[in-house]
């Protein structure tokens, strides 16, 4: 049974035609919105690559039924900066050169976002504690750090 | 310099026909296409890598098209092209864009392996920039009335060193053909004048990569798209016996199951549809039983049949030096099954209309899967178009040419457009493994210390780096490769320290428990293993410091000793001799390793600290100092980034990875049965680069992983006095080896 569902994304309303209310959220951000910050890395709660902010909580989309963020309000990677106005992160994230594949970045810039709104001025080790469930394969992870470091030092 | 029409960007991207759809709705979304609406040459573009033309073009604005067979995996490669064309030209990098791996478009390079992309493919581009530069100079000398020796290039115009009389690139050759074979002596730039390479410059994809602007495979999409998702064999050989279609129909937007042999796939509209319908879809196999047994694993390759002997080096009279030794060491050394484990899966999208294949992938070597997938559907190459768009970064040979393959298999099936994306138990279960590997070391000492003589025999599977078999034409059973592909693994196994009597054998096996390929280092990071470990089990038996050990037997070679001298250095090494263990509940212990990649190029040292605890057996590596030469340095911070993440990885793979399976099928098949390493666990490094702007430039993207499994067992050894020669190293068997050296 097809079902409708409004929520908020990025702040706009948006409203989807659902086949499923049991599909996850992230198949509607990248498919129904096109959106491609949040990434399908494991489907399973397990690496962080599909995390958005869910009210201001950094949450793993892949296992989130789209029923259940009926009427929410969701900010993706795309609504956190734009190239031309990143957000501090996105910034630190550039000029650390925090990437390889990529891949992971989503998830690390969307939960360290999560981290700065706790806390202004993390410690390195607040830091790695804080990305503990963020997996990257590529071995970027000093560079995250230093990132996030220099986003929150800057504030 | 002929004329030739050109296409638009769309093309290039081999849209013609297809329309890319992003967005449903205005969210704030980059379109599908590059803003940069560089004119290029037509599809009808030449791709020998003998021509000029293979490699460039360049249009009325003076913007440069490079196409390269080589890609960029996530590693910089783009950048670093980039800075060697912008500085053989002398144009700004912006007016330099790179065509990466497109089958009709770039000149086949070889797979994007090895650590050869700029040691290999970014000169061979360096060499078509320089030719391209000569033949634009003699033009303007023409065209200015001048000596080509009055003439300088700046910011791609060409101008007269004293006057006011120039012309651009542009004007010179704008959207025409060079149509010059590419002169391996057309004259280089001197490295001194460099102002580009060897300079630290911002990766071109990164501020896209962190807006959620840059297009990934799993982002690519066009019209008319469906989606499959493949049901893989629940035990790895068996055969498919019966499948009820009725258990998915109902569902919505299913479209079609697609069986053939064993196998076996769904379709459907929408992607969630499809993985709905891969889930509930009721299918009876046979059992399979066709694996070794996990504890059993060395067992089963020890008597694996040998099928051939690759004497990889043999100085002197080995057999002879070791029974004339005053001291024999021998040991075996071990080093597991690994998985790539790319955090996004493998995903691919093809279409075929008109008996044509056009398939994007993330594979690296679009080239060689043209080849395959022709192979597999039974057409010519020549109607299989296979064209890059970077996935997630993929180590080696993984899963993305499979998933390639299972979407080309369906859009022939289906007739629509397919795209398939695998599910993380599909990543972990079904990429090509990193097969298991045994050396077994021996080594003779005098009695005055000196090595005299070192043997070491390695285990692998037989075959070179070629083609890896196709997941979804075996199960199908359709035209296929026979022959197993694990890489170069025998590269490493010959050692660069010059000891009187040497031999380096690889014994080559019949077979191996799964599909094998290359990962990061492949073979060479086991190798370096056993080699660096069995040096250091030489430097305590001799109480010999173990750089010292190194540098009397690298004499001769001057970057290596400078690589060394720089590591005792940078790491404040103090000279030491193994004295027995320290005491305490946690010990810490520092060990060294060095490697001469592939006993010819990239040098690089490291030291590692590491950080035990004796009750629980659990290792931590806590921080690496590293120097590296790797010749001419393109872009200095994109190497620092490929040695940390190699460092990190291989912790990750010496410490905690294993394959791990029952006699059915690996049942490792998500991240918490297949753990790598996470934040709290990653080491500081301190990097020291020795650029010699002079020298050939060679690859970076593996050296330094090769010796991080034997640094890391040395600085253990220095610690507990236990010498660990299995990875990875789990507490257990830390353990065990604690418990056993006590009894
Ligand atoms: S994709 Fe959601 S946590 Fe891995
Ligand atoms: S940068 Fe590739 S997975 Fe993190």
């Amino acid at each position: 049974m097809e079902q409708h569902i409004s929520l908020n994304v990025n702040g706009r309303k948006v409203d989807l035609k659902v086949a499923d209310p049991a599909m996850p959220l992230l198949y509607a951000l990248r498919n129904d919105l096109g959106l491609r910050g949040p990434r399908f890395g494991c489907g399973l709660s397990q690496c962080g690559a599909c995390t958005v902010h869910l009210d201001g909580n950094a949450v793993r989309s892949c296992v989130l039924p789209i029923v259940s963020v009926a009427g929410r309000s969701i900010v993706t990677l795309e609504g956190l900066g734009t190239p031309d106005k990143p957000h501090p992160l996105q910034q630190a994230f550039i000029d650390e050169q925090a990437v390889q594949c990529g891949y992971c970045i989503n998830g690390m810039i969307m939960q360290s976002a999560a981290l700065m709104a706790a806390n202004k001025h993390p410690t390195d080790e607040q830091i790695k504690q804080a990305l503990a469930n963020n997996l990257c394969r590529c071995g970027t992870h000093l560079r995250i750090v230093r990132a996030v470091k220099r986003a929150t030092s800057q504030i | 310099m002929s004329a030739r029409p050109s296409i638009s960007r769309r093309e290039f991207l081999g849209l013609s026909g297809l329309i890319v759809s992003f967005a449903a709705l205005p969210l704030p979304l980059a379109s599908a296409e590059s803003s940069q609406q560089t004119q290029l040459p037509t599809a009808h573009k030449p791709v020998a890598s003998d021509e000029v033309d293979g490699f460039l073009a360049i249009d009325r604005h003076g913007n440069i098209s490079v196409f390269s067979g080589k890609v960029d995996l996530g590693t910089g490669v783009r950048t670093a092209i980039t800075q060697i064309v912008a500085e053989e030209l002398d144009v700004p990098i912006a007016r330099v864009s790179v065509i990466e791996g497109d089958t009709l478009l770039t000149p086949d390079q070889g797979p994007t392996y090895g650590s050869l992309s700029i040691q290999n493919g970014g000169t061979q581009i360096r060499q078509a920039a320089a030719t391209a530069r000569r033949a634009l100079i003699r033009q303007a000398a023409k065209q200015l009335h001048l000596e080509e020796s009055e003439l300088t290039v700046e910011r791609g115009v060409i101008k007269a060193a004293h006057g006011t009389r120039s012309v651009s690139y542009g004007d010179l050759i704008g959207g025409r053909t060079f149509a010059l074979s590419i002169d391996k002596d057309a004259p280089l730039k001197d490295p001194a004048t460099y102002t580009v390479v060897g300079r630290s410059q911002p990766r071109l994809d990164i501020p896209d990569k962190v807006t959620g602007r840059f297009t990934y495979m799993h982002d690519f999409r066009v019209t008319g798209m469906v989606h499959g998702r493949v049901v893989r064999p629940p035990a790895i050989g068996a055969t498919l016996l019966a499948v009820n279609e009725d258990s998915v129909k109902h569902l919505p937007g299913f479209i079609k199951v697609v069986q053939q042999r064993n196998f076996l796939a769904v379709v459907a509209e929408t992607e969630w549809g499809a993985i709905t319908a891969a889930q509930q879809l009721e299918a009876k196999w046979s059992d399979w039983q066709g694996l070794p047994d996990e504890n059993k694993l060395w067992d089963y390759v020890r008597s694996t049949r040998i099928t051939k002997e690759d004497v990889t080096s043999d100085r002197g009279d080995v057999e002879a030096a070791l029974a004339k030794s005053a001291q024999r060491l021998s040991a075996t050394y071990d080093f597991a099954i690994h998985t790539h484990g790319s955090i996004g899966p493998s995903c691919a999208v093809a279409s075929f209309e008109g008996g044509r294949l056009t398939c994007w992938s993330a594979s690296q070597a679009t080239h060689n899967l043209r080849q395959q997938l022709a192979l597999m559907l039974g057409i010519p190459d020549a109607d299989v178009r296979v064209i890059y768009i970077a996935g997630s970064g993929c180590y080696g040979r993984n899963g993305h040419e499979d998933a390639a393959a299972d979407a080309s298999l369906l859009a022939h099936a289906v007739g629509r457009p397919v795209r398939v994306q695998w599910m993380r138990a599909d990543e972990h279960g079904w990429d090509p493994k990193g097969p298991p590997t045994l050396i077994d070391m021996q080594a003779g000492v005098d009695a005055g210390g000196n090595v005299t003589g070192w043997y070491s025999q390695f285990y692998g599977p037989e075959g070179v780096a070629g083609r890896v078999k196709l997941v979804a034409a075996d199960l199908a059973d359709l035209p296929h490769e026979m022959e197993m592909s694990p890489g170069g693994i025998i590269n490493g196994t010959a050692i660069p320290y010059m000891f009187p009597n040497v031999k380096t054998v690889a014994h080559r096996l019949a077979t191996t428990p799964f599909r094998p390929s290359w990962i990061r280092a492949p073979g060479r990071m086991q190798s370096a293993f056993a080699n660096e470990a069995f040096l250091d089990e030489i430097a305590v038996a001799t109480r010999t410091d173990p750089f010292e050990l190194r540098q009397r037997s690298l004499a001769n070679d001057h970057r290596a000793i400078e690589v060394l001298e720089r590591l005792a250095r940078l790491s404040n090494w103090q000279k030491r001799t193994f004295n027995g263990h320290a005491a305490g509940g946690t010990v810490t212990g520092r060990g060294m390793a060095f490697v001469k990649y592939e006993v010819y190029r990239t040098y690089v040292g490291m030291v590692t600290t590491v950080e035990i605890v004796r009750a629980t057996g659990v290792i931590k590596a806590k921080h690496f100092a590293v120097v590296q030469d790797c010749g001419q340095v393109i872009n200095p911070d994109g190497v620092r980034n490929q040695i940390e993440g190699n460092v990190v990885q291989t912790v990750s793979r010496t410490l905690l990875e294993r394959v791990r399976y029952d006699r059915s099928h690996v049942t490792s098949i998500d991240w918490l049965t297949y753990p790598i390493l996470t934040f709290p666990d990653v080491p500081d490094i301190d990097i020291e680069l020795i650029d010699r702007p002079q020298e050939k430039p060679w690859g970076v993207g593996e050296p330094s992983s090769a010796i991080v499994s034997a640094a890391i067992c040395n600085a253990v050894f220095d610690a507990i006095g236990v010498r660990l020669r299995s990875v990875p190293f789990l507490p257990e068997k830390t353990l065990a080896a604690i418990n056993g050296r006590r009894s």
